[in-house]
């Protein structure tokens, strides 16, 4: 930007997302929040603050499910830990939230690669309409990448949450929705061919692609999704006497390094 | 009974107290006693360097990260992550809460640690070779993927909002420089800073700089990238205290700056019997 635009934006912020008028009124996105959005659920209403688009009742039922599928109260889970480490240190709940929160946008779990499976299947799609084969698809991205995301645990059990999905998807009538189609096909593929399994973010990216949400869009609607698992942690960790999660003794450090010197 | 799980460290030992095996006795940075021998003999800088790098800095490089650190402990209120820091600390929000918006602001890729982290894969990548690193800042997305980080939009280390190169980088620069060898970082960005910013269209930047000075010290992106952001906190944390202390009414609050385009038009409050002001 020119010095002369910097001066302009000193001074002025235009907007159509939104202003608190306050005393009197509050606006999102062009609507009267009181007026127009109150009556709607926070789920709807937090869906239209991030596109501005309204979703069907059935969506937003999967969408919901979704996050309650995922809010496992366990503390061995890195987010659910951080909360616990936070309860029983005595830090404030926020804190705790937050902290949980911030560490959801990992590389090998959460928000990275349910975002780069979610770009994956956009991708994939597009190159399915325009004639390519499916080992084709596939090969060029392992070529290029190196991995398909969603996929590549060395077949195991089933991720318990799959079933469940699939059979509300069933019930909602997502089935036959092109990228979960895809998903499935890309699934007995890998199946068949290298012996790959498909975890829970290939299902629910994929049906995200047929919900039609961006990959921003889908990293801003997900981002709080484990906060509820992570708050029952902090309350129990919290609730017994400090220090008392998982204490580590000195030995617990199992060390290979350099050996003792003097400075 | 279940296992007992344990960490695993490459440079942090620790030995127990006799009665308590929950006790720290003696613990060790890299083979290095940190409360006998570290605590007596190092600086701060030269603990910080053996806790990253996992060997002393020399006299020189202990300097020049001192310095470096100095240059980044406090961006200034007008600054992105300072400001953040100090809208907790007027508002009275924790410390941690502060610093962790400073963190977050902080991190990004204008001005901030995802930027210098990208300066450094560029040092990696490019060396002291003029032509590769011209082509990289010109086209920093070449290999960009979908990410958590969205393409950056500026030439990494170089500020497109700058009109010239200013007083304050001028004086770091050149005072990191001075500390530096010949074939360093440091000096071939001071020698050729003009020749980039020609190139770029805009001037180098505070993370350009500290890019350099990280890459000369030794520390690759991870490092860099952690240090960048835990350097900056001091001045965070001092403007967080002072807006607190001096209250909001001091504090700007933007409400009349803020146009709305797409306003519905005031609709009206209920009321309600026997509420009124």
């Amino acid at each position: 930007m020119n010095l002369e635009r910097l001066k302009e934006l000193e001074v002025c912020w235009e907007t159509e997302m939104g202003k608190a008028f306050l005393c009197e009124r509050a606006v999102m996105r062009g609507k009267d929040i009181h007026h127009e959005l109150s009556s709607l659920d926070w789920f709807r209403v937090n869906l239209f603050s991030i596109t501005g688009r309204e979703f069907t009742d059935e969506q937003l039922r999967l969408l919901n499910f979704f996050w309650v599928a995922t809010s496992y109260p366990d503390p061995s889970i890195w987010p659910n830990h951080v909360a616990s480490l936070a309860g029983t240190v005595r830090t404030t709940v926020s804190l705790a939230m937050i902290a949980g929160m911030a560490i959801s946008e990992a590389s090998i779990y959460g928000r990275k690669p349910e975002r780069k499976a979610l770009d994956f299947f956009y991708r994939a799609q597009a190159k399915i309409e325009k004639g390519e084969s499916l080992e084709e698809i596939l090969q060029t991205e392992l070529d290029e990448r190196g991995v398909i995301y969603g996929y590549g645990r060395p077949l195991a059990k089933i991720d318990e949450r799959i079933p469940h999905t699939i059979r509300l998807v069933e019930e909602l009538g997502f089935d036959h929705g092109k990228h979960y189609q895809l998903a499935l096909a890309i699934f007995r593929y890998l199946k068949k061919n290298k012996g790959l399994s498909m975890n829970i973010a290939a299902i629910n990216t994929a049906l995200i692609a047929d919900i039609g949400l961006s990959t921003e869009e889908y990293q801003q609607w997900a981002t709080p999704c484990f906060v509820t698992g992570m708050t029952p942690c902090y309350i129990e960790a919290r609730d017994k006497p400090e220090g008392a999660f998982f204490p580590v003794r000195c030995s617990s450090i199992t060390y290979d390094g350099r050996s003792r010197r003097k400075w | 009974m279940s296992k007992r799980q344990v960490y695993y460290s490459n440079f942090w030992e620790e030995v127990a107290e006799e009665d308590n095996p929950f006790a720290t006795k003696e613990a060790y940075c890299h083979g290095y006693n940190v409360y006998e021998d570290i605590l007596q003999k190092a600086t701060w800088f030269e603990y910080l360097y053996v806790m990253f790098k996992g060997e002393k800095p020399t006299p020189a490089q202990a300097k020049l990260f001192e310095k470096l650190a100095i240059a980044l402990a406090n961006p200034g209120p007008r600054e992105a992550s300072v400001r953040a820091a100090m809208n907790g600390g007027v508002g009275g929000s924790t410390h941690a809460a502060s610093l962790i918006a400073a963190l977050a602001v902080g991190a990004g890729q204008y001005g901030g640690a995802q930027e210098l982290s990208i300066c450094l894969s560029l040092w990696e990548k490019n060396g002291l070779a003029f032509d590769k690193w011209a082509k990289s800042l010109l086209s920093p997305n070449e290999d960009y993927q979908e990410d958590i980080w969205l393409p950056i939009e500026h030439a990494p280390g170089f500020d497109p909002n700058g009109i010239r190169f200013t007083s304050v980088n001028s004086n770091i620069l050149k005072a990191l420089s001075d500390l530096s060898s010949e074939n360093s970082a440091l000096v071939w960005l001071s020698l050729n800073r003009q020749r980039f910013e020609s190139v770029v269209g805009y001037p180098l930047s505070v993370s350009g700089i500290a890019a350099a000075a990280f890459y000369d010290l030794g520390f690759d992106e991870k490092s860099a990238s952690f240090l960048y952001l835990v350097l900056r906190l001091p001045g965070a944390a001092a403007h967080a205290i002072e807006q607190q202390g001096m209250g909001w009414k001091k504090f700007p609050f933007f409400a009349e700056n803020i146009v709305l385009k797409n306003d519905p038009g005031f609709k009206g409050v209920p009321e309600i019997k026997g509420l009124s002001i």
